[in-house]
C-alpha cells in the first residue's frame, strides 16, 4: 500500500537572526498516523513543531529556509496566508490554555471566527465527544473553563482544536503538565483522533513516544548548537534497533 | 543553653551536628511591618478626616432653616446668597463635561492601548509610550488655555454663533485629551499583562490579529481597563482648572454642550478664591458641593465597577 504524506519537509531550517536553531530537516509525515518528535531539552523540538503552523512568525527575527509542504503546497510560499495555515493545522500546547470563557464558548469561538454556519450546539457536542470530555461537562457547558481540572482543560483544548476541523493537529508536550491518569486519557484520545487526523507530537517522555506514535523523529544538537533530525523511522525500530548510536544512548536513558 | 546542649561526644556518637533552630527576635522585621502598617493606615485616616470635615461643614449648610433637601435636589438654580440651592445647576455641567471627556478618551485610549500592546513592534512601543505619557505631565492650566484659545476658536468655525465663548464642549474635549494618556497607558499595562498563552491559543485556531486582540485579549484585560476608566472618570469629575478656564463662570442648568456652565469644581474654585466669611451660607455651601462631588464620583465608581465585574473574563 502506498503511503500518503500530509506533510513533507525538505532542507527545512529555522533561524533566529544569524543563529540556526534547527538545521536541514527532511521528514515525511504520514497521513492519519502519529509522528513523535523526541530529543533532549533545547534541541529545537518545539521550534520545529511551531514551524508547521507558522507560530514562529510571532518571534521577532525568526525566519525559515527550505520547504515545508502541506499536501504539496509550500506553507512558506509568498502567497500563503498564515491565518489560513493555522485554520488547517491546529495546535495543542504544553500548558492547558483555555480561554477565560465558558466551556461552550471555548469551542464555539474558533468555529465562529472560521465562519462556521451550521448547528453550533451539535458542533460543541461532537467536539467534546471527540475529545472524550462530553460526559464530564455536558451539564455545565456555561461554566467557566477554568473550573475544570488540568486534564479536562487540556481535553477542552483538544476539543476546540478539532471543532475547527483541521487536517493536522500539532501537540507540544500535551501531557507534560498532567498527572499520569490524565496523561493516559490524552494518549487514548490520540489513538482515537488518528482515525481522522494526522498528529505530530513533541514529547520529553520517551515511553510516551514509544506507546503512542507510529513514527519517531530523533533530534539532537550539533557542535554549532543547531538542532537537527538525526534519525527518523518507525517508532518500533527507533526504540529497538536504532540506526544511530546517539539515538540508542538517548532512548536507553544513557543520557538526556 | 548549656544544659540543653548535647555533649560533644554524644553528638559524635550519634552522628549529629548541632543545629541552632531556636526562635530569634528580628527587630528589623517588626520595625518594617509596623511602618508598612502605618503607611497603610495613614491614607485611610486622611480620607476619613476629609470626609469628616466635609460632612461637618455640609451639615451646617443643611441645618440652615432656609435649605431643604427638596430645594437642594429638586430645583435647578444655584445662588445661595439669594436663597437658591438647586445643586443640579452645577451637577449638570460636571456630567456634561465628564461625559464628553470619557466619550473622547475611552475609545481613543483603548484603540491606542490595543495598538501599543498588540500591534506595535517593540521599537515602536518603546518610542510611542513615553511620548504618550508626556501628555500626562502637562499642567492642567495649560490645557485650560489650550481649550479656550485654540480649541474653542476651531469649534466656533464649525458651530458658529450657537457656540458660546465659554462652553462645556471645548472644556470636555480637552479634558478628554488630558485623560487619554492615563487611560491608554493603564489599559496597555492591563493588555500586556494578559498571558501570551491566550494569544497563542487564539492564533493557533486561525484567529486574525484583530480577532485575537478584541475577542480574547481585551475581555481578559477588562478588569484592568475598568480600573483605568474608573480613574479616568474620577479625574474628569474632579478636574478643576480646565473647566474653570474654559467652561464658563456661572451656574447654568443645561445639558447643551455649546453653552457656558460652571461645574461643581469650577464653582468651588471660583467662590473660595474670593473673600468669604466663615459663617456665611456661601462658605458652608462649598462643603455641600464638595460632598456632592464626592458622592457623584463614588456612584460613578460603583457603576463602573459593576459593569466591569459583569463583563470581565478572569484569567488565572
Amino acid at each position: 500500500m502506498e503511503k500518503i504524506y500530509a506533510i513533507e519537509t525538505s532542507n527545512l531550517s529555522i533561524h533566529y537572526g544569524n543563529f540556526t536553531a534547527v538545521k536541514e530537516v527532511a521528514m515525511k509525515v504520514e497521513k492519519q498516523k502519529i509522528t513523535a518528535i523526541i530529543g533532549p531539552s533545547g534541541c529545537g523540538k518545539s521550534t520545529l513543531l511551531r514551524a508547521f503552523n507558522r507560530m514562529n512568525d510571532f518571534v521577532p527575527g525568526c525566519h525559515i529556509t527550505g520547504e515545508l509542504l502541506l499536501h504539496g503546497q509550500n506553507l512558506y510560499g509568498k502567497d500563503i496566508d498564515p491565518v489560513e495555515v493555522r485554520r488547517k493545522i491546529g495546535m495543542v500546547f504544553q500548558k492547558p490554555n483555555p480561554f477565560p470563557k465558558s466551556i461552550y464558548d471555548n469551542i464555539s469561538w474558533g468555529a465562529k471566527i472560521n465562519g462556521f454556519k451550521g448547528n453550533m450546539n451539535e458542533l460543541v457536542e461532537q467536539s467534546l465527544r471527540g475529545a472524550a470530555l462530553w460526559d464530564e461537562v455536558k451539564d455545565k457547558l456555561q461554566q467557566s473553563a477554568y473550573a475544570l481540572s488540568g486534564g479536562q482543560q487540556q481535553r477542552l483544548c483538544i476539543a476546540r482544536t478539532i471543532a475547527i476541523q483541521p487536517e493536522i493537529i500539532l501537540m507540544d508536550e500535551p501531557a507534560s503538565a498532567l498527572d499520569p491518569i490524565s496523561t493516559l486519557r490524552i494518549e487514548e484520545l490520540m489513538q482515537e483522533l488518528k482515525k481522522n487526523y494526522t498528529i505530530l507530537i513533541v514529547t520529553h517522555n520517551m515511553q510516551q513516544a514509544a506507546r503512542v506514535s507510529d513514527y519517531t523523529a530523533m533530534m539532537m544538537i550539533d557542535d554549532q548548537r543547531s538542532g537537527g533530525v538525526i534519525e527518523f523511522d518507525d517508532t518500533k525500530k527507533i526504540f529497538t534497533r536504532p540506526g544511530d548510536k546517539r539515538t540508542e544512548d538517548y532512548v536507553t536513558g544513557r543520557f538526556g | 543553653m548549656k544544659e540543653e546542649a548535647l555533649h560533644p561526644k554524644t553528638i559524635a556518637a550519634q552522628g549529629f551536628r548541632q543545629i541552632d533552630l531556636k526562635k530569634k527576635t528580628r527587630l528589623s522585621e517588626s520595625v518594617i511591618q509596623a511602618s508598612l502598617f502605618f503607611a497603610g493606615i495613614l491614607s485611610i485616616l486622611i480620607t476619613l478626616a476629609i470626609v469628616y470635615e466635609l460632612g461637618k461643614e455640609a451639615l451646617l449648610f443643611f441645618n440652615d432653616p432656609d435649605v431643604t433637601l427638596m430645594k437642594f435636589f429638586g430645583t435647578t438654580k444655584w445662588q445661595p446668597g439669594i436663597g437658591q440651592y438647586g445643586i443640579w445647576a452645577l451637577v449638570s455641567s460636571t456630567l456634561v463635561t465628564s461625559t464628553i471627556a470619557i466619550l473622547i478618551s475611552l475609545p481613543l485610549g483603548l484603540a491606542a492601548a490595543i495598538y501599543l500592546s498588540e500591534y506595535a513592534s517593540y521599537r515602536a512601543r518603546s518610542i510611542l509610550k513615553p511620548i504618550l505619557e508626556i501628555l500626562a505631565g502637562i499642567p492642567t492650566v495649560v490645557y485650560g488655555y489650550f481649550a479656550l484659545l485654540f480649541v474653542t476658536p476651531i469649534l466656533k468655525s464649525i458651530f458658529g454663533d450657537a457656540l458660546q465663548v465659554y462652553n462645556m464642549l471645548s472644556a470636555g474635549l480637552v479634558m478628554g485629551i488630558m485623560i487619554l494618556p492615563l487611560i491608554s497607558s493603564m489599559s496597555e499595562d492591563a493588555l500586556s499583562a494578559v498571558p501570551n498563552s491566550l494569544r497563542e491559543a487564539a492564533y493557533a485556531m486561525g484567529a486574525t490579529k484583530y480577532e485575537a486582540s478584541v475577542q480574547i485579549v481585551l475581555p481578559a484585560a477588562l478588569s484592568g481597563i475598568g480600573a483605568a476608566v474608573i480613574i479616568g472618570i474620577s479625574r474628569a469629575v474632579g478636574e478643576t482648572m480646565i473647566v474653570a478656564v474654559a467652561a464658563g463662570a456661572g451656574p447654568n442648568f443645561t445639558f447643551n454642550p455649546l453653552q457656558a456652565a460652571e461645574t461643581m469644581t469650577g464653582h468651588i474654585a471660583r467662590i473660595s478664591g474670593g473673600d468669604l466669611s466663615y459663617n456665611s451660607i456661601d462658605y458652608t455651601s462649598l462643603f455641600a458641593i464638595a460632598l456632592m462631588l464626592f458622592l457623584v464620583t463614588l456612584v460613578l465608581n460603583l457603576v463602573s465597577q459593576w459593569v466591569v465585574n459583569r463583563f470581565r473574563e478572569q484569567y488565572e
